[in-house]
């Protein structure tokens, strides 16, 4: 990998489930277009926010990248290297460095198993540490992440939420990572907690350069952690910007629509701002709108939104948004696109 | 305003392997016609009990409850099945957190909410198939006619929180408790929820009870908020005086805690460190001093709670009033006083 090439280089990912029906012959039927030809980017050490309302495809997105499920189509490039097409065997050596910690940490931890062992297993499959270097390196983690060194020989429902998404952490953090693929890690958690988790990850970012791909639905959440953030919508990405520019000029109409519905914590600032509440809800991914597939909640939607798809045209630097009527944007930028 | 619901030193404590712990330790609230009281607080706080406990829903052997829950001049407390039933729904009706698992997946939703009203009222089946459809429509479900034949599952998530709301409206109660209605469903949809409730409020004069931990959702739609901590009120006042007057410091963390659009992003994110307790066995003295900045020796008793600078916003904290002004300021991150 030379130097300032991004650390993970995602282009036309595709991953469609199909619909199979039929006793004898597996006959496919339709397919829930899950991705839906994403590209993005993201450096080392950099914290890209992916958000969405459920179902839009943000988590698998996550784990299509991690190739935790297959992809239909697409590349990823990570570190410089292919990762689409590559059998569990070939994967094994950059899994290393690529970690993921995941929303529920209710589910995500083996009840059977001690903490020590949640954490310890993935340095003893990568053998890179065992017996008392194995206990050792694990209390670290288990100290670094928050927790205590005693705690190594306990279960996971002896600790609150909280502690077990630090659990989490720690084991995604065991083999150094330089990729993290944070699915809602904090969503499951009380504010106060959550208050917690994200300044932990946000430390250990310092710390070890990591680059997080932060997948979450909230919207303030996501921008406190992300230098940029990616709005997706029924598996493709709307709108793509730098964290800043895209709470202060949102430049797609559904991440308007986001941003406004969100309520603000100050019941005369809540009062006074106008609010765009959307109809309906979000179309089936199995069979998408035409044209842009936000047309049918749209108040802008006219008829090229119904039958052509907008492009994702960049209008300021590093700024992005697939839409044929865009908010926030002066006259002369839409005549250059 | 009188009061329609007045709640008094309830207690609501379970027997586990563990020993009793007291998942409610002994509030007192009320409610007045036509208003919209938030219950605020984060998991195991005791708030969602509390709302249960409200319509008989948590109950004896499990439940030990104390204390008094006053409808109209009426004891609902020790009140049998038989009496409760004419209650809930016809006074008092509840809405859940999670639309996907309070419906009767085998049922049609038009047989759901006509049930309910064959249970309290002698009407035909037409008439109960026409309110049915009327209740689908004031809540907006789009081609109600049709939906009435359709099962949950034909649902999304907003439009079944949307048929929950239309059932608990369909004998026409005064107070229609609203336990996390919007935690289980997207932003854009959780606000057309909240105007439906908002709108429900307004043109049916329904009073409101919402339990929520989102402080966002508070200041959206609440005319009066109550903070629990640990199965205790730690803080009670209107809107204005909980969002730019608190008085407790449990307050000022959540608060602060929040990630807020309509702020600078803050460097670092100010936390409340620590776990709430376990209510097996609290702390003795004030339940958050274990977490609190601003502990000092007299936490190591319980504070009471009241109005501390008259008026009837009340607080469980032994700092002084103007100690409060002070070291909240430091804190930084709320919002006090009037917005820019």
């Amino acid at each position: 990998m030379s130097k300032g090439d991004p650390l993970l280089q995602v282009t036309d990912l595709v991953k469609h489930f199909p619909i199979k029906s039929g006793i004898l012959i597996d006959r496919e039927v339709a397919r829930v277009r899950a991705v839906d030809g994403v590209s993005l980017t993201l450096n080392e050490g950099e914290t890209l926010g992916l958000v969405g309302e459920s179902g839009c495809g943000k988590s698998t997105l996550g784990r299509a990248i991690l190739q935790l499920t297959e992809p239909t189509s697409g590349s990823v490039r990570f570190a410089g290297e292919e990762l689409v097409g590559r059998s569990r065997r070939e994967l094994r050596p950059l899994r290393r460095q690529m970690q993921m910690i995941f929303q529920d940490p209710f589910a995500s931890l083996n009840p059977r198993k001690r903490v020590g062992q949640i954490v310890g297993d993935p340095l003893e499959l990568h053998k890179l540490a065992k017996g008392a270097e194995l206990k050792r390196r694990v209390q670290e983690l288990l100290e670094r992440v928050g927790l205590q060194a005693e705690h190594y020989n306990r279960y996971p429902h002896e600790f609150s939420g909280g502690q077990r998404q630090r659990i989490g952490i720690a084991r995604a953090l065991a083999l150094q990572p330089k990729l993290i693929v944070a699915d809602e890690p904090v969503s499951a958690l009380d504010v106060s907690v959550q208050a917690q988790i994200i300044n932990l990850l946000e430390e250990l970012q310092d710390e070890f350069g990591l680059a997080y791909l932060f997948v979450a639905h909230d919207l303030g959440v996501v921008r406190h952690v992300s230098d940029r953030v990616a709005v997706m919508y029924l598996g493709k990405i709307v709108e793509s910007s730098g964290a800043d520019a895209l709470y202060e000029k949102p430049i797609h109409p559904y991440s308007n629509a986001l941003l406004s519905a969100v309520p603000i914590p100050d019941p005369k600032r809540n009062a006074a701002r106008e609010r765009l509440v959307l109809e309906g809800d979000v179309p089936s991914p199995i069979d998408p709108p035409p044209g842009c597939s936000f047309h049918t909640r749209c108040p802008w939607a006219t008829d090229v939104c119904k039958t052509d798809e907008p492009a994702l045209v960049e209008y300021d630097s590093g700024h992005a948004a697939a839409c044929h009527h865009p908010l926030n944007v002066d006259e002369a930028a839409k005549v250059r696109r | 305003m009188s009061p329609i619901l007045t709640v008094k030193d309830l207690v609501v404590s379970f027997a586990t392997e563990d020993g009793v712990v007291q998942a409610v330790g002994g509030i007192s609230f009320e409610l007045a016609a036509g208003e919209i009281l938030a219950i605020v607080g984060e998991s195991g706080c005791g708030k969602s009990v509390t709302a249960q406990t409200l319509i008989g829903l948590t109950r004896a052997p499990n439940a030990i409850i104390a204390g008094s829950v006053d409808y109209r001049g009426r004891e609902l407390n020790g009140l049998d099945d038989d009496q409760l039933r004419h209650v809930r729904g016809e006074e008092i009706a509840m809405v859940f957190q999670d639309p996907m698992t309070s419906l009767n997946p085998v049922y049609r939703i038009g047989d759901q909410i006509t049930e309910m009203i064959h249970a309290h009222r002698d009407v035909s089946d037409a008439e109960a198939r026409n309110r049915a459809v009327e209740l689908l429509r004031s809540v907006g479900i789009p081609n109600p006619e049709r939906r009435v034949r359709d099962y949950p599952h034909e649902f999304s998530g907003g439009m079944r929180q949307r048929v929950m709301i239309a059932m608990a409206l369909s004998l026409e109660p005064e107070v229609l408790i609203a336990d996390e209605p919007t935690t289980a469903l997207d932003v854009t949809i959780q606000a057309q929820i909240l105007q439906l409730i908002e709108g429900l409020n307004h043109d049916r004069d329904l009073a409101v009870v919402l339990i929520t931990h989102d402080l966002g959702v508070v200041a959206e739609v609440a005319d009066r908020v109550v903070v629990m901590y640990a199965g205790q009120i730690v803080e009670d006042g209107t809107l204005d005086e909980i969002f730019y007057d608190p008085r407790h410091p449990y307050t000022w963390g959540l608060l602060g805690s929040l990630t807020r659009l309509d702020q600078p992003r803050p460097v670092r994110l100010p936390q409340i460190g620590g776990q709430p307790p376990s209510l097996l066995a609290p702390p003795p003295g004030c339940r958050f001093a274990p977490r609190c900045p601003h502990a000092f020796e007299k936490c190591a008793e319980p504070p009471p709670l009241e109005a501390r600078t008259g008026g009837t916003h009340l607080d469980r904290c032994w700092l002084g009033p103007a100690e409060k002004t002070t070291l909240r300021e430091v804190e930084g991150r709320i919002c006090l006083g009037e917005p820019a």
